[in-house]
C-alpha cells in the first residue's frame, strides 16, 4: 500500500506557489454600468431589506423595553386573579403552564403523525392517488386559518361520543373545550411543518444510501428505522421546533377550544386527566385578555407576558438554527425559502448525490 | 498512445511498465501494451455465479441483451464499456437490486452456486452477494456501528431477534475492517462518526461493511470514480487481495483500472456482450473490432 502511494506521490514534482496572484477586482460587474431600471430595482431591494431589519428591531426593542420595565420575577410564579386593579391581578403562572401543556399535547400528536406521514409520502407513495390526496390534504391544512380549525374542532368535540375529551354540563351537553381538544387541533397547525421538513430531508437522501442498506440484506422497514430516520433527525427536530413555535403563538384555538380562562381549571377526577380535560389559557390568550382590547385591561401584565412569549419564540428560532446547522458534519446549514411566508430549514446531508 | 500502466501484483512491488509504441503489424491503430504481467500466485478458481443468456429491461427498453458470463472466486471480473452499455444494470441484477426499480424485468438465468437467484430469499441473497457503490455512502452512525449494522441479523419470521452484544460483534467488526485495510487507521476511533472519514476511508468502510457479512460475491460499481488517485491505488490493491476469498465483479469506466485489477474482462456495448476473455487477451489481442476500438480509445 505504502509503496503504491509513494509511486504515485513521486510522480508529482514539488512546485512552488506563485508569489503574487491576480485577484478579481471589485469592479467586475459594476452596478454603475447597469441600465437605470435595474439600478432602481437594486436600490429598492436594498431599501426593503434594511426596512425589514428596522421593523424587526423596532418590535423586539419595543417589547423588550416594555417587558423589562414591567416584568417582575414574582409574575412568573403567581397565579392570576381577576381584578379591576393591575396591582391585584396577580402573575401569569397559569398561562405559562397552559402554554407548555398545550404545546406538549399538540406536538405529542403532531410529531409522530407528521414523521410517519412524511415517511409514507417519500418512501411509499402507493397508491399514487392516495399520495396525491394526502399531499393536498397537508397543503390545505397548512393554508387553513387556525380560527377555522378551531370552529371545526368545537363542532367535532362537542359530540357526545367524544365527551371523554372534555367536560359535560349538568344538562348533558358536551363543552368540547379542553387541553386535549385544543391540543388535537393545535397538532394540525404544527403537522404541515413537521411533514414538510421531514419529507424535504428524506427526498435529499440520495437513492444509493437506501440501496446500500438494501444491499446488506436489510428490509425497507429496517432501512427507514436505522438509516433514514437518523439521517434526517436534525430536520425532524427543526420541523418540530417550528411547529412548537406555531402552537405557542396561536390565539384562535386557545380562545375557542381552550376556554381562554385566566386560570387553569381542572375537570375533576384523576389528577393529570383532570387538567387535560379541563380548560385554561395560554400566554397569547392572556396577552389578548389584558391588552386594551380585552376584558382584563392590565396593559403592564400584557407587555410582560408578551415579552416572555417573545423570548420563548426567539429561543425556539435559535434552536431551529442550531438543528439545521448540521452538527454531524460541522457544516453550516442553509436556509431555503419554501412557499411564500413559510421558511423551510433544511440541514445539509453529508453524501454526494 | 495510452499512458503507462501499473499492474498490481500481490505481495510484490508494483511494476511500472511503460506502454510500447503501437506495433504496426498487429491491429492497426491498436496499441499493444507490453504489460509485464507475471502470473498471479497459483490459487483456486471456483465458479460461484453463472449468468446465462440474461436479458434485462426497464419497461419496454432492453438494456442488457443476451449476456452470458461466469463469476469466479479467485479472480476479478471487470465489466467495461461506455456509458449506457448496461454494465451497471447487469451488476445490479446479480443481487436483485434492479428489482427496486419499478418496471425492471429479467429473462434468462442467474445462478448462485447452482441455484437460481430468483428462488433465493432476496435479503439472504444480498448478504451472499454484497455490493459497494460509486459514491462512498457510510450511514450516519459511528464507524463501529456501520459495520455492526451489517452484522445484525434481520428479525427472523416467527422467531425472536437475537441482540448481539458489542463484545460479540467487536471481533467480527475488527476483522471486517482489517480485511478492508482500514482497521489500522481507525483502531482508536471506532466510535467516531463514519462521515468524518476521508472519501477513500469511507469507501473502504463501505467495503468493510459489505465484507462483514462474509459474502461469496462482491459487486463493485465504479468504486473509485469519486476518489483521488492515492485512495484509488489503495482500494485497487485491496480488490486484488480480496479475490482469494470472494468472487469480485467490478464495473469500471477506467480501462487502466480494469487492466490493473482484472483477470477476466467483459466488454459490453449497447447492452450486448461484445467480448469476454482474459485481461491480457482483451486488452492486447482483442478479437472483435468494437473491442479493439474501445480499448484503443476510439470511442467511449
Amino acid at each position: 500500500m505504502a509503496s503504491a502511494q509513494q509511486a504515485l506521490a513521486a510522480s508529482a514534482t514539488p512546485a512552488r506557489p506563485p508569489t503574487a496572484a491576480v485577484r478579481p477586482g471589485r469592479g467586475r460587474d459594476s452596478v454603475k454600468a447597469w441600465p437605470v431600471v435595474d439600478r432602481i430595482a437594486f436600490g429598492l431591494c436594498w431599501a426593503v431589506g434594511i426596512g425589514l431589519c428596522l421593523v424587526t428591531a423596532a418590535i423586539v426593542l419595543f417589547m423588550a423595553v416594555k417587558g423589562v420595565a414591567y416584568l417582575k420575577p414574582s409574575l412568573l410564579i403567581e397565579h392570576p386573579s381577576p381584578s379591576q386593579d393591575q396591582a391585584g391581578s396577580g402573575g401569569f403562572l397559569d398561562p405559562i403552564e397552559g402554554t407548555l401543556l398545550l404545546t406538549a399535547v399538540g406536538i405529542a400528536i403532531a410529531a409522530p403523525v407528521g414523521v410517519g406521514l412524511a415517511i409514507w409520502m417519500s418512501e411509499y407513495q402507493r397508491p399514487a392517488w392516495l399520495a396525491r390526496a394526502v399531499e393536498s390534504g397537508v397543503e390545505m391544512i397548512s393554508g387553513a386559518p387556525s380560527v377555522l380549525l378551531a370552529m371545526f374542532g368545537l363542532v367535532l368535540f362537542a359530540r357526545p361520543a367524544l365527551a371523554f375529551l372534555s367536560q359535560t354540563s349538568a344538562g348533558g351537553s358536551v363543552y368540547g373545550k379542553s387541553f386535549l381538544t385544543a391540543g388535537a387541533m393545535m397538532s394540525l397547525i404544527a403537522l404541515p411543518l413537521v411533514v414538510a421538513s421531514t419529507r424535504e430531508a428524506l427526498l435529499q437522501v440520495p437513492a444509493h444510501v437506501r440501496e446500500a442498506s438494501y444491499a446488506l440484506g436489510k428490509t425497507k422497514a429496517t432501512t427507514i428505522r436505522k438509516v433514514l430516520l437518523p439521517s434526517v433527525r436534525p430536520s425532524i427536530a427543526s420541523g418540530v421546533t417550528l411547529g412548537i413555535g406555531r402552537i405557542v403563538g396561536d390565539t384562535a384555538i386557545v380562545v375557542i377550544l381552550l376556554g381562554a380562562t385566566i386560570r387553569t381549571e381542572g375537570a375533576g377526577g384523576a389528577p393529570v386527566l383532570s387538567v387535560l380535560r379541563g380548560t385554561g389559557g395560554t400566554l397569547t390568550s392572556y396577552v389578548r385578555y389584558n391588552s386594551p382590547a380585552g376584558e382584563g385591561n392590565a396593559h403592564e401584565k400584557a407587555y410582560a407576558a408578551a415579552f416572555v412569549l417573545l423570548l420563548m419564540v426567539l429561543g425556539l428560532n435559535l434552536l431551529v438554527m442550531r438543528f439545521s446547522s448540521g452538527e454531524a458534519t460541522g457544516k453550516l446549514g442553509r436556509m431555503r425559502m419554501g412557499k411564500p411566508g413559510r421558511m423551510r430549514v433544511v440541514g445539509i446531508l453529508p453524501w454526494t448525490r | 498512445m495510452p499512458p503507462p500502466v501499473r499492474r498490481i501484483v500481490l505481495e510484490r512491488e508494483p511494476t511500472v511498465v511503460s506502454g510500447n509504441a503501437a506495433n504496426g503489424s498487429g491491429h492497426g491503430a491498436t496499441a499493444t501494451l507490453g504489460r509485464n504481467r507475471p502470473e498471479s500466485p497459483a490459487q483456486e478458481v471456483v465458479e460461484r455465479m453463472r449468468i446465462e443468456s440474461v436479458w434485462l429491461a426497464y419497461g419496454e427498453r432492453w438494456v442488457v441483451r443476451d449476456v452470458s458470463l461466469p463469476v469466479r472466486k479467485g479472480e476479478v471480473l471487470a465489466l467495461i464499456g461506455a456509458s449506457g452499455s448496461g454494465k451497471t444494470t447487469l451488476l445490479r441484477s446479480l443481487n436483485r437490486l434492479t428489482e427496486i426499480t419499478t418496471g425492471a424485468v429479467r429473462a434468462g438465468q442467474v445462478t448462485l452456486d447452482g441455484q437460481e437467484i430468483a428462488e433465493i430469499e432476496v435479503n439472504s441473497l444480498r448478504r451472499r452477494v454484497a455490493m459497494v457503490f460509486q459514491q462512498p455512502n457510510p450511514f450516519p452512525m459511528s464507524i463501529f456501528e456501520n459495520v455492526a449494522y451489517a452484522l445484525r441479523e434481520e428479525h427472523p419470521i416467527g422467531g425472536r431477534r437475537k441482540r448481539l452484544s458489542r463484545n460479540e460483534l467487536e471481533p467480527r467488526v475488527i476483522d471486517a475492517l482489517a480485511r478492508a485495510g482500514l482497521y489500522e487507521e481507525v483502531a482508536g476511533n471506532l466510535d467516531h462518526p463514519a462521515l468524518r472519514l476521508s472519501g477513500g476511508q469511507q469507501q473502504r468502510l463501505c467495503i468493510a461493511r459489505a465484507l462483514a457479512v462474509k459474502p461469496e460475491v462482491l459487486l463493485l460499481d465504479e468504486p473509485c470514480s469519486a476518489l483521488d488517485p492515492i485512495s484509488t491505488a489503495t482500494i485497487e490493491e485491496l480488490i486484488v487481495g480480496l479475490k482469494e476469498s470472494v468472487a469480485v465483479v467490478i464495473v469500471t469506466h477506467n480501462l487502466q483500472q480494469a487492466m490493473r485489477v482484472a483477470d477476466h474482462v467483459a466488454f459490453m456495448h449497447l447492452g450486448e456482450l461484445v467480448e469476454y476473455g482474459s485481461s491480457t487477451q482483451v486488452f492486447d489481442h482483442p478479437r472483435q473490432a468494437r473491442t479493439r476500438e474501445y480499448v484503443s480509445g476510439a470511442f467511449g
